[in-house]
């Protein structure tokens, strides 16, 4: 059991990383861009100012002074 | 610069970062135990590696290309924000830049205190520059798969990852000491900004959207995510200039 736990912490750590924020951002913009796409817009400009946005918030997470948390 | 020429750069530098770290461990192991183990671990993890390759990659090129696009270049951009946030952390000082001198001093240190072991295999040495080469390699061959079969150029990534493993062994080999002087994070930050923006581009296209320019676009996408990281790692920067005074200035790893 410990193995498989161990095999399943690895596969998350690989596949999400230091911050589960970037990969739920990813998920929700590419769903927000499927659904406009099912609509019949073309939205292309949904991916680009997420992916940066949640970079620039997980790195904002990641740098606050520890007295503010 | 082409398509194929970008896909080969990342990879290339991808498995050349992931390659330095995995020779400084398997350059400590074989000098300070035994050179014939360590060889067997490392032919072992690169047989397990190529496997695992193999499999991925015949696999992801069963699936719809639009399927296959919108799984890969999702896992693309989590992965290649990962790798920029990290290489951002490290470029704006919040975080130590990678030390392979250390590294190289730690790894000897535990292999000598790991004490000796009669003749045949040392099952140290083997377990070390295995576990090393297995885990460093599985990044690359995440990316060689994903980047190869999305572009569904498997034999270009396959070339580039086998090129850069070259390059760097045969440094190694030739300086027989770790290669500290290779710009690990500058080579990082770099992969991570084409992980990104090849991302970017497969996952929205996989979505259903139709970029204006089609292939075009990618290097414009390339310097958006270059000059946005930019503006982050300067504003990052002057923060910590402000939290050195104040006496926080670096963030677990």
């Amino acid at each position: 059991m410990s193995y498989v736990r161990s095999f399943l912490a690895f596969l998350y750590d690989f596949a999400v990383g230091d911050d589960p924020l970037i990969a739920l951002t990813v998920a929700v913009a590419l769903s927000a861009t499927a659904a406009l796409a099912a609509v019949g817009i073309n939205a292309w400009w949904v991916l680009p100012p997420a992916a940066i946005g949640a970079l620039a918030r997980s790195l904002a997470r990641a740098t606050k002074p520890t007295d503010e948390k | 610069m082409s398509h194929e020429t970008l896909l080969f750069l990342a990879v290339f530098l991808a498995c050349a970062v992931e390659a330095v770290e995995a020779v400084t461990v398997v350059l400590a192991v074989g000098v300070t135990r035994d050179w014939r183990s360590t060889w067997f671990g490392v032919c072992a993890a690169l047989l397990a590696l190529a496997l695992i390759v193999a499999i991925l990659g015949s696999a992801l090129t069963a699936l719809p290309i639009s399927t296959l696009r919108l799984v890969v270049g999702g896992l693309l951009l989590v992965f290649g924000l990962q790798w920029l946030r990290k290489a951002i952390l490290r470029a704006s000082g919040f975080k130590a830049l990678p030390d392979e001198e250390a590294a190289f001093a730690n790894e000897i240190a535990a292999a000598r205190a790991a004490g000796a072991e009669g003749r045949g295999i040392d099952g140290y040495a083997f377990t070390v520059a295995s576990k090393s080469v297995l885990l460093e390699g599985l990044e690359v061959a995440f990316i060689v798969v994903t980047l190869g079969g999305s572009q569904k150029s498997f034999g270009l990534a396959l070339i580039a990852a086998t090129t850069a493993l070259l390059v760097v062994v045969a440094a190694g080999a030739l300086a027989n000491r770790p290669l500290s002087r290779v710009p690990e994070n500058t080579l990082k930050y770099a992969v991570g900004v084409m992980l990104t923006s090849f991302g970017t581009f497969w996952a929205a296209e996989g979505a259903g959207a139709s970029w204006p320019g089609e292939d075009a676009v990618i290097p414009a996408l390339i310097a958006l995510t270059l000059l946005s990281s930019l503006a982050l790692v300067r504003a990052l920067r002057r923060r910590h200039t402000g939290t050195l005074s104040s006496g926080t200035g670096t963030v677990p790893a």
